[in-house]
């Protein structure tokens, strides 16, 4: 199994958290696993991303043109990386401020309105780890009490007592992520 | 096992610097490396072991920092990226001269000048070919992974003691900025000062009555003192050729066409690898991790038994030359490279193997 | 097609009061919002458009946040190598005695990497102007410690604050260069309210006025912020400069007309 991600948005929507999170998990359940942030002043308020790649095997290139999951929080990121989702691959996206909706046919495509959720819910801080939810169902990729531990291990101790915030957001993204049909 | 982790390659370099028993690290910010330093200064190591870390002024004074230190028999470590270690390479060449043991750290971003903070390997000829002045050796890995980060720091304190020579650790900023999950080594305690002059009595500790004094210098005014000591240099690299070769080959047993790649270019290689195979290309994997001294007679006889070789690197071809000395003219031998912070994706060197080598 | 919300009719030039000087490229800085250093490009760029110099001048950038300072001036620059700017700007005025030089150097480049650069050209007294933005940080890499960075301020590389016994004190270059002979004017000050922008530019305008003499080095220390490097908000990182940064570097004249003023007249 091998499994390429690439998580784009916003610097400060979580991006590169919560791939370290879905990456740390990863190697709780003794996955090989990959994190290439883009990184430097472009991320000054900028747009953020970060390619995670999670494998039974060893990993060859951290960085990739195709990915199996693009999970998108921004429209930049959209126009970028929606060609860039593998044929039969899975595009996950917040519809916040989304206009240009996507229209491949080759591709499932989901949409997780987890910026919606988080606002209403009080749990703004933690909308990334609703997106990771919806990814999560579509994708078993590591199991609960390995995602706990990567919680444990990615977050700074003073921060531990947020964990069950995080769990919780994970859970109702799973109940959150839908199917999109693209019309004609 | 050690302790598992994910970690940064900038990180698993300065973890592995505390572990590995490090005196000092000396070094100047820049991108994409200045996390080296921004975990050791987070990690208190002074507390954790007694390590010294200290942002000096310059990349220049870190340089000599490492100098008078290293000339004093401490384990020391410094770390840049490119336009920096451009700033060091006097010292880099005095330290050579005077036979100094330390670990530098590159971090390469694209050049020339200023360039790009983006991962680059422009910097293969600097660190291989000498880059100060005088004839001299660094001993140059080339890590691939966070774990060779890591590891790698360790195996370069040791060859920089055995052979009292610099050592570089030829990186790149992907490989600096990424994280990978990393098997950190068990600490190995810093060395007391007794051990320390036990183990390296041609140190500048302090004179005792008991031993002539020591000087610590790259001068000879005398040309046939200056020959003796190049001389002396150049036995001890060919001992360092002749006993630490490393290299990794890949998928090379039934090959007919090799990917020749260090550090980064060898990662997306292996990918490239797996998309060629399945369209049928017979295509191996080789992979220089010491880059001085370099895997001639390894490459030589591969290049005996194959039809052709892509050099990939993310340069202008600098390590090409170094393949081409290895084989000779027997066969095929191009350069496939992206420059500048491009890093070349596994498709287009797919692409590049096809036409030129296979079709060309 | 609605109308553009901008009611063009008042854009008449009768009513243009101020506007953004034709030396400033239109393009939009790179700069953080917030961030001093913009202010203090406009300030340099309406100056030399006052005194009509435009074509006599030659200015050369640093590294570090205003190492594009040559993208957004519209007049001829180099981009000089980490802290080299001084010395790049002593050839420049040597070989062209009749131009206007410039350096626009940040703490880090000019106060670590550059100390000597800085230090020989004005003991040399090269008669060129230094512009000199202290924000206490390395902004450019991401918040390091810089030389000037106060104790106990925290930064990346310093996470548990500036500990003086082991990572030294905050250099007070500025107080430093202004003993040198060669130097004629020397100055401190801000671009944080209306009216410490104003002061600023005046201190510009005396410095190229002086140019013109060949008196020596004028060097114009601008404290200002750092907003994403402090990790603050604009606003508050401003109070946080009131507070913290004046009271170590106080602003006024240092130097003037090659005479060192009374310590406690600076600090006024
Ligand atoms: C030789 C060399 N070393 C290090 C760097 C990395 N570097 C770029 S800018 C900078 C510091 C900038 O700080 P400062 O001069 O205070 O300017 P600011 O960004 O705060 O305005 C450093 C260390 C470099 N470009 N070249
Ligand atoms: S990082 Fe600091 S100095 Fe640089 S532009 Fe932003 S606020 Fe200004
Ligand atoms: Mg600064």
């Amino acid at each position: 199994m091998t499994e390429e991600i690439i998580i784009a948005g916003f610097g400060g929507q979580g991006v590169l958290s919560m791939g370290k999170i879905l990456a740390y998990s990863g190697v709780m359940q003794n996955k090989e696993v990959s994190w290439m942030p883009s990184y430097g002043p472009e991320m000054r308020g900028g747009t953020a991303n970060v390619t995670v790649i999670l494998s039974d095997e060893r990993i060859s290139s951290p960085i990739l043109n195709s990915f199996d999951t693009a999970i998108i929080l921004n429209q930049q990121s959209l126009d970028k990386f929606e060609k860039a989702v593998k044929p039969g691959g899975l595009l996950i996206y917040d519809p916040n401020g989304i206009t240009k909706l996507p229209s491949r046919k080759d591709i499932n495509i989901y949409s997780i309105a987890a910026a919606d959720e988080a606002g209403k819910l009080g749990l703004s801080k933690i909308f990334n780890m609703i997106v990771l939810g919806g990814f999560l169902k579509l994708k078993p990729l590591v199991q609960p009490e390995f995602i706990h531990k990567g919680l444990e291990k990615s977050l700074p101790a003073r921060h531990h007592k947020l964990i069950p915030d995080n769990e919780k957001a994970i859970e109702i993204g799973k109940g959150l992520i839908q199917a999109v049909q693209v019309l004609n | 096992m050690g302790e598992l982790r994910l970690m940064k390659g900038n990180e698993a370099v300065a973890e592995a610097a505390i572990r590995a028993g490090c005196d000092g690290y000396f070094g100047y910010p820049i991108t994409p490396q200045s996390e080296v330093m921004e975990y050791l200064m987070a990690e208190k190591p002074h507390e954790r072991t007694g390590m010294v870390v200290l942002q000096a002024e310059s990349e220049t004074a870190s340089i000599n920092m490492l100098y008078g230190a290293a000339g004093t028999g401490k384990m020391v470590m410094t770390s840049s990226s490119s336009p920096g270690i451009s700033l060091m390479q006097e010292g880099i060449s005095y330290m050579a001269g005077a036979e100094l043991p330390a670990v530098i750290v590159n971090v390469v971003r694209g050049g020339p000048g200023l360039g790009t903070i983006q991962p680059s390997q422009a910097d293969y000829f600097q660190a291989v070919k000498g880059g100060g002045h005088g004839d001299y050796k660094l001993v140059v890995l080339a890590p691939a992974s966070v774990q060779e980060m890591c590891d790698h720091v360790k195996l370069g304190f040791d060859l920089a003691f055995k052979y009292r020579n610099p050592v570089m650790i030829l990186s790149d900023g992907a490989i600096g900025q990424m994280m990978e999950k990393v098997v950190l080594f068990d600490p190995i305690p810093r060395r007391s000062e007794e051990d320390l002059i036990k183990q390296n009595p041609w140190a500048a500790t302090g004179k005792p009555k008991s031993r002539e004094h020591i000087i610590i210098t790259s001068l000879d005014l005398d040309p046939a003192g200056q020959e003796r000591v190049n001389l002396k240099l150049q036995a001890k690299y060919k001992k360092i050729e002749e006993n630490e070769i490393l290299y990794e080959t890949l998928g090379c047993e039934d090959a007919e066409f090799i990917f020749v790649a260090f550090g980064l270019s060898a990662r997306i290689c292996q990918k490239s690898m797996d998309l060629a195979r399945a369209k049928g290309i017979k295509i191996g994997l080789f992979r220089p991790i010491t880059l001085f001294p370099f895997p001639v007679k390894a490459i030589h006889d591969l290049g005996k038994k194959v039809k052709g070789m892509l050099v990939v690197e993310m340069n202008a071809g600098q390590m090409i030359e170094d393949v081409k000395l290895s084989v000779g003219c027997s066969i095929k031998i191009e350069h496939y490279g992206r420059f500048g912070g491009i890093i070349p994706t596994p498709d287009e060197v797919v692409k590049a193997l096809e036409t030129q080598i296979i079709g060309g | 097609m609605e109308e553009p919300f901008v009611k063009t009719e008042i854009r008449k030039d009768e009513n243009i009061v101020y506007k953004r000087t034709d030396l400033l490229v239109d393009r939009p800085l790179s700069y953080c919002p917030g961030c001093g250093h913009g202010v203090v490009h406009r300030m340099l760029m309406e100056t030399l458009e006052e005194m009509d110099i435009q074509d006599k001048t030659i200015g050369v950038s640093p590294v570090g946040c205003s190492v594009l300072a040559y993208d957004f001036m519209n007049i001829d620059m180099l981009g000089a190598a980490h802290g080299r700017a001084p010395a790049l700007a002593t050839a420049i005025k040597r070989l062209w005695p009749n131009k206007f030089v410039f350096t626009y150097q940040g703490d880090g480049d000019l106060a670590a990497i550059g100390t000597a650069e800085t230090i020989h050209a004005c003991n040399r007294g090269e008669n060129f102007t230094i512009i000199f933005i202290n924000n206490g940080i390395y902004g450019m890499t991401g918040g390091q410690m810089a030389p000037t960075t106060l104790p106990g301020m925290r930064s990346s590389t310093s996470p548990y604050g500036r500990d003086v016994q082991t990572m030294g004190h905050p250099l007070k270059i500025t107080e430093l260069i202004a003993n040198l002979p060669g130097v004629y004017y020397v100055t401190r000050q801000a671009v944080h309210t209306p009216s410490h922008v104003r002061k600023t530019k005046k201190a510009i305008r005396k410095a190229f006025e002086q140019q013109k003499e060949n008196k020596g080095i004028a060097f114009i220390e601008v404290v200002s912020n750092c907003n994403s490097g402090w990790k603050m908000t604009p606003v508050q990182s401003n109070k946080w400069m009131e507070e913290n940064m004046f009271p170590f570097y106080p602003l006024g004249d240092i130097k003037l007309d090659g005479k060192l003023i009374q310590k406690s007249e600076i600090a006024k």
